[in-house]
């Protein structure tokens, strides 16, 4: 199964926020080109995680390596530019901005972020933009969102911001996606679509994802492999169906007694 | 002649009014920096415009007054320089304050920009502390006779208000105004994206304090005369506040017609309220305008928060 060398890697990393042990000495490896996911009962330890990766946290201890290179340390801004692009488990868009200028905020190293160049070289900043509107009209397109473009992202339904999320991240250029439950407060049809829309991500444009998921059915479908967190602690690890006939994942998820 | 000269007075400081309404609108309509420390800009532009351009006194003067410096320089260069010192103060504003969420921010800025004024006052040294400076060089002032000086300054002032409102409408509507709407939306969205939040906060207040210290150079050199009592939070800040919030918070357009709208209240209030109120009352009139600002502000903010025109749909457009 492990037929290339891991695209992420985390080496016993560990965050506690004063006596709660957060993430507590976890240690997996992410492979190329797979989806993998990450689940776990609430407060497993999953999002800090998540926040630990893309440097939304810095990690107490262990090491973070993305591509062999070490980037615990690194900040938010920092982990996107090198190829990190995240989700939030509740969507976060810009509520005042348009739909389309939400997406074309998202392209690295615009010339037009640079305010001397707006002013003195507006030819290229005009047509980085004409690159850039064109690019985010294609994926509005593909997401189905395109009849919303003009619309501000504040007035867009719970589903329609998950669409304009996966728009965003296909819009980063990313090599390696983070979902964090991205089928929340979608409805079970919608959640297929979305499904089958990260699917193509990975299929047909050589993109990495991690996905933290509360639905079993989105997770067991589209994610190979499975890992389990609970308590801060890797639980178990593994295809799906090894997940599902775990003893100790069932306990977790269909209850026991715990600590 | 005498109600044109009047008009053509308020027209002036309408217009360096304006100048200061864009540069808060960069700060507080796109980016959501709160800056009530707008008066400590101004002070630093008004007066390093007027140390840069005005000649150390000689004979009895000197007596009277003391400066640190007077390098006699032109006044474009005393305009560029108040631009230049107030982005560096801003810098080191910055430093300390750009962590702090919204309402820290304004706070700090407030003591800080009332330090400045402090500053100025104590430190005679510098520029003379309570009396200030008198005597400001004006541009251009051998082309008309004195009385009509105010209409080459309007030119002066309008020239000023276009190139900076082009200029600042060129970056708000590139990817690098975008930023900082998205940082004013959603920080952590926009530290998702990519962008650096800190160094665009930066930017943003850098290129509004620069604006602003043009506003204070252009003031200083029309009234000719500063000291630190003009820089107070009121005069300094808070009608710049309700002035882009009348007109509308995140459109240019909507800051200057706000700026305009509020110099007249202001400027007619006096002479209105000298009318309304008892005689015994008439001294007391200008403080009867403070009351008028704050209650207009909060009114605005109740009642029409998106104020006369409000932010366009869709900002970006290159």
């Amino acid at each position: 199964m492990k037929t290339s060398e891991p695209i992420l890697s985390l080496r016993n990393v560990r965050k506690y926020f004063g006596g709660v042990k957060a993430v507590d000495g976890v240690s997996f490896d992410v492979y190329p080109n797979r989806i993998t996911g990450l689940i776990g009962a609430n407060g497993a330890g999953k999002t800090t995680t998540f926040n630990l990766i893309t440097g939304f946290y810095k990690p107490d201890e262990g090491d973070i390596l993305y591509k062999g290179e070490r980037i615990n340390g690194l900040s938010l801004h920092q982990t996107f530019h090198k190829g990190l692009c995240r989700t939030f488990q509740i969507s976060r868009e810009l509520k005042l901005m348009t739909v389309l200028e939400n997406l074309m905020l998202v392209p690295p190293d615009q010339s037009g972020e640079n305010l001397l160049k707006t002013w003195f070289m507006p030819g290229v900043v005009r047509r980085e933009e004409i690159k850039n509107r064109d690019k985010a009209l294609s994926i509005l397109e593909s997401v189905g969102l395109l009849h919303l473009k003009d619309e501000f992202a504040g007035n867009l339904s719970g589903g329609q911001k998950r669409l304009l999320e996966l728009g965003r991240t296909m819009m980063a250029g990313a090599e390696m996606i983070l979902f964090d439950e991205p089928g929340a407060g979608v409805n079970p049809t919608e959640r297929k679509t979305l499904a089958a829309r990260i699917r193509s991500l990975v299929d047909n444009q050589n993109i990495t994802v991690l996905l933290i998921g509360h639905e079993m059915e989105l997770v067991m479908d589209i994610c190979n492999p499975i890992i389990v967190m609970d308590w801060g602690k890797k639980l178990a690890e593994g295809t799906p169906d090894e997940v599902a006939n775990n003893p100790e994942v069932l306990e977790v998820y269909l209850g026991g007694s715990k600590k | 002649m005498g109600l044109l000269n009047f008009f053509i007075s308020f027209a002036v400081m309408a217009t360096i009014y304006s100048i200061f309404v864009l540069g808060l609108n960069v700060q507080w309509g796109y980016t959501g920096l709160l800056n009530f420390g707008i008066a400590g800009f101004f002070a630093v532009g008004a007066y390093t415009s007027a140390l840069f351009t005005m000649h150390m006194p000689t004979g009895a003067l000197a007596n009277y007054v003391t400066q640190a410096f007077g390098l006699g320089m032109p006044f474009l260069v005393g305009v560029i320089a108040a631009a230049i010192a107030s982005g560096l103060v801003s810098i080191l504003v910055g430093a300390l304050t750009l962590r702090l969420g919204e309402g820290y921010l304004a706070i700090a800025t407030l003591g800080i920009a009332e330090s400045i004024r402090i500053f100025f006052n104590n430190e005679s040294w510098l520029a003379n502390g309570p009396q200030g400076l008198v005597g400001l060089p004006q541009p251009l002032h051998n082309l008309v006779s004195p009385q009509y000086y105010s209409y080459v300054y309007l030119v002066i002032v309008l020239i000023f208000l276009a190139v900076i409102y082009i200029a600042v409408e060129k970056g708000i509507r590139s990817p690098w105004g975008r930023v900082l709407r998205a940082i004013r939306e959603d920080e952590i969205m926009a530290n998702a994206d990519g962008k650096n939040v800190v160094f665009f906060k930066m930017q943003s207040l850098v290129v509004g304090a620069m604006i602003m210290g043009i506003g204070g150079a252009l003031y200083a050199h029309y009234s000719a005369a500063i000291q630190p009592g003009v820089f107070e939070a009121l005069f300094g800040t808070f009608i710049i506040w309700t002035m882009l919030t009348l007109g509308g918070t995140g459109n240019n357009k909507g800051g200057i017609l706000g700026a305009w709208i509020v110099w007249a209240i202001w400027s007619w209030s006096t002479y209105l309220i000298a009318k309304v109120v008892p005689a015994s009352f008439a001294t007391r009139a200008p403080f009867i305008r403070y009351v008028l600002i704050g209650v207009l502000l909060i009114v605005i903010i109740v009642r029409f928060p998106k104020g006369i025109m409000g932010e366009e749909r869709q900002v970006s457009k290159f």
